[in-house]
């Protein structure tokens, strides 16, 4: 099996970064925001899957389980708040939550 | 008797205590009769006392009362010390004291403000008693500051009017430039003495500074600032002819009898200093003489009679530092009695004057008043008599005349000091009768309210015959050579060492001393009684003269020039507080950031995030810079 460059994997794992990094930015609705959380996440977790294999470690699988435990908590935790602003606010607007300004 | 001195003082204290606690809740007649009570008991004990000391004069009473405080090595005492000097001072104090506070029960009768000014007046007293009757310099410094308080009440008893409470300052912000060098004088003697204790800095001060030390110098002048603030010398004499904005009473008692000379009683009191700092004694008698020609020049031109009064006071002060100057410490302490006496009656007669005319200060406005109020009239004129040293038959005569002959034939004293004291006397002469003519003769010109009671007559008349017959107990050697002053101030001060061979001339001087007296009041009636004419031509010719002189040498003007004016400009640029801007500075600086930063949080969780990239992307960016 021809292993795929590691530069590849990393680049990847950039591009689905920035892309979830850009879209927490610009979108407005917060479910989306959480969800471009969640890939920013995953492109995380597939850098270390990436960094693992290249040097033939498992400590990389490891921190993926970490990080998929993490995300996991992470989306019931948001999901909960979601749901309290909604019941607050009536809407699913980001920026509606803006009370706590200096 | 001697356990009851510690009453002398306490006594005014406990009144002035008693009118404060009960104030406006006593009649006027109970608040003057303990008023005055109680500065009469003081005096009584005073002169009793006063008796144990005619017998025999070296004998010292010494009360200690508690001791007062223990810091370090300075552990000044509750203590009150009585010897003969300090006995001439409690008895003019507590005596004349009394006379006007007599006569005050009646001139402050329909002054609304009674009780209050008996309460000052009373606290005075017991100040300037402690201030004569300390035993450490420690206890005269409280003294010290106590009559400067009270004389600071008085002079603004009448506060409504806007300008008694300026003349009020006035006096107050002076005397503080003298008593701050007296404090640091008081430091200066601790350190080199490690006492405050008067008789042993006395015991000591031949042993621990030489002769003409530098030390020694400084000390006497620092102490000769207290005592020029105090007793309005030049140059710090501007705030005393604005002190006659108080009552007439408290003129007569504060600016003319006692507080004024409590300079030259520090003189007195630490005089083994000023042997010692020979160039310090000179320059009290340069001060004296100089003051005593200043102001005599200025009371020939003013117009309110209590205004003559206090230039003729700085003059006679002037008189008492010139004697203080030339060593002829017995002379100064004599003329101070006498001159309390006669200075007292001046002022006392001049409030009556005054009250009668309707609160009219000005002379010229003044006239005839001899027929209406012929007891005033009387007393007034032995005062003037005095004042003006009538030869012979005047207490102030025989007072000045020591003077006059010890500025000359004293060791230290030279024909300047003579020539200075001699022209004072001629001047004096001429505007003391110059404010008795202008006062009592000629025609009336402003009518007399109401005649005066009995409680102003009584003191007038009383210090009427001290003034007159008060000098008898000094005479000079060409008449009848009688010294009880001097014996009785022999235990206290070193004798007046004349120069060898001068003696004889002593008749020359005093015949001088009494034909320029008589010119004087001679000119006097001459400009002022006959031909006033010539005085109006004489006063045009000579109008800058006059102003200057009217100004009292334009020393107000000169120090509002070189001190007022700058500070108030000073102050003027500095009002923000130049040194407040740093802080300030910092306050606006924070303020700024916290600006910044508070508009970070706005809310928006897109900016946080923003924020938290840039911020991984700058640590980022260092950590692979400086890798």
């Amino acid at each position: 099996m021809k292993a795929i460059p590691v530069e590849a994997g990393l680049i990847l794992a950039g591009v689905l970064f920035m892309l979830g990094l850009i879209s927490v930015l610009i979108r407005r609705n917060i479910i989306f925001m959480l969800i471009s959380v969640e890939i920013m996440l995953n492109a995380a977790g597939l850098a270390f899957i990436v960094a693992g294999a290249r040097w033939g470690q498992p400590d990389g699988q490891v921190m993926f389980i970490f990080i998929l435990t993490m995300a996991a908590a992470e989306v019931s935790v948001g999901l909960a708040l979601i749901l309290q602003l909604y019941h607050q606010l009536q809407t699913l607007d980001g920026d509606a939550a803006n009370k706590m300004k200096g | 008797m001697e356990d009851f001195l510690w009453l002398v003082p306490a006594l005014p204290l406990a009144g002035a205590l008693i009118l404060i606690v009960a104030s406006g809740k006593l009649s006027k007649s109970v608040s003057g009769f303990i008023g005055a009570g109680s500065v009469g008991l003081s005096a009584v004990i005073s002169i009793i006392l006063g008796f144990r000391f005619l017998e025999d004069s070296t004998i010292v009473i010494k009360q200690h009362l508690w001791s007062w405080f223990d810091v370090a090595d300075l552990a000044p005492d509750f203590a009150l010390h009585l010897d003969a000097l300090s006995m001439v001072f409690i008895f003019v104090i507590t005596f004349v004291g009394f006379l006007i506070h007599l006569y005050s029960i009646e001139f402050m009768h329909d002054d609304e403000g009674f009780t209050r000014f008996f309460a000052y007046l009373n606290l005075f007293v017991c100040s300037m008693l402690i201030l004569v009757l300390a035993d450490n310099l420690v206890l005269m410094y409280l003294g010290w500051e106590g009559v400067g308080l009270c004389s600071y009440l008085l002079i603004g008893f009448w506060y409504k009017e806007e300008k008694n409470g300026y003349a009020a300052r006035k006096a107050f912000i002076i005397t503080r430039v003298g008593d701050t060098a007296m404090a640091i004088g008081l430091f200066m003697l601790f350190q080199t003495f490690g006492t405050l204790t008067i008789q042993e800095i006395l015991n000591q001060a031949p042993q621990a500074l030489p002769m003409d030390s530098e030390t020694g110098t400084i000390i006497a002048f620092l102490l000769l600032g207290g005592a020029v603030g105090k007793s309005a010398q030049l140059p710090l004499q501007t705030w005393l002819p604005d002190a006659m904005a108080g009552p007439s009473p408290v003129s007569a008692l504060i600016h003319a009898a006692t507080m004024v000379t409590a300079g030259v009683y520090l003189i007195t009191r630490t005089y083994a200093i000023f042997e010692l700092a020979p160039l310090a004694q000179q320059w009290v008698g340069i001060i004296g003489a100089t003051t005593l020609l200043i102001a005599g020049f200025s009371a020939l031109t003013q117009n309110d009679l209590k205004r003559v009064l206090a230039y003729s006071t700085i003059s006679q002060i002037g008189y008492m530092f010139l004697a203080l100057g030339v060593g002829a410490y017995s002379a100064a302490i004599f003329h101070f009695m006498i001159h309390a006496f006669f200075k007292a009656l001046l002022f006392l007669g001049a409030g009556a004057v005054i009250m009668v005319l309707h609160h009219e200060h000005d002379m010229f406005k003044m006239g005839g008043l001899q027929k209406k109020l012929p007891v005033i009239f009387w007393t007034f004129l032995i005062g003037s008599g005095s004042l003006a040293a009538l030869p012979f038959i005047t207490a102030g005569f025989y007072s000045k005349d020591q003077i006059l002959w010890l500025s000359l034939a004293g060791e230290k004293g030279n024909i300047w000091f003579f020539l200075a004291a001699l022209t004072g006397a001629f001047v004096t002469a001429i505007y003391t009768f110059r404010m008795v003519f202008l006062t009592f003769y000629g025609e009336e010109k402003t009518h007399v309210s109401h005649p005066v009671g009995s409680l102003i007559s009584i003191p007038l008349i009383v210090l009427g015959v001290l003034s007159l017959i008060g000098g008898f107990i000094e005479l000079p050697h060409t008449l009848g050579h009688l010294q009880l002053f001097t014996d009785y101030m022999a235990p206290v001060v070193p004798a007046n060492v004349l120069t060898s061979g001068i003696e004889s001339s002593e008749w020359l001087i005093q015949l001088s001393a009494t034909a320029l007296c008589i010119l004087g009041v001679g000119i006097a009636y001459f400009f002022y009684m006959k031909r006033s004419d010539i005085r109006a031509e004489l006063k045009r010719s000579m109008i800058v003269t006059n102003r200057f002189w009217y100004s009292g040498w334009g020393f107000d003007q000169l120090y509002d020039l070189i001190f007022v004016r700058p500070y108030v400009f000073i102050s003027t640029i500095n009002k923000n507080d130049i040194v407040d801007a740093f802080y300030a500075g910092i306050v606006s600086v924070s303020n700024f950031f916290h600006d910044a930063f508070a508009r970070t949080q706005n809310g928006v969780m897109r900016w946080y995030i923003m924020g938290i990239v840039v911020g991984a992307i700058f640590v980022l960016s260092i950590g692979l810079l400086f890798n």
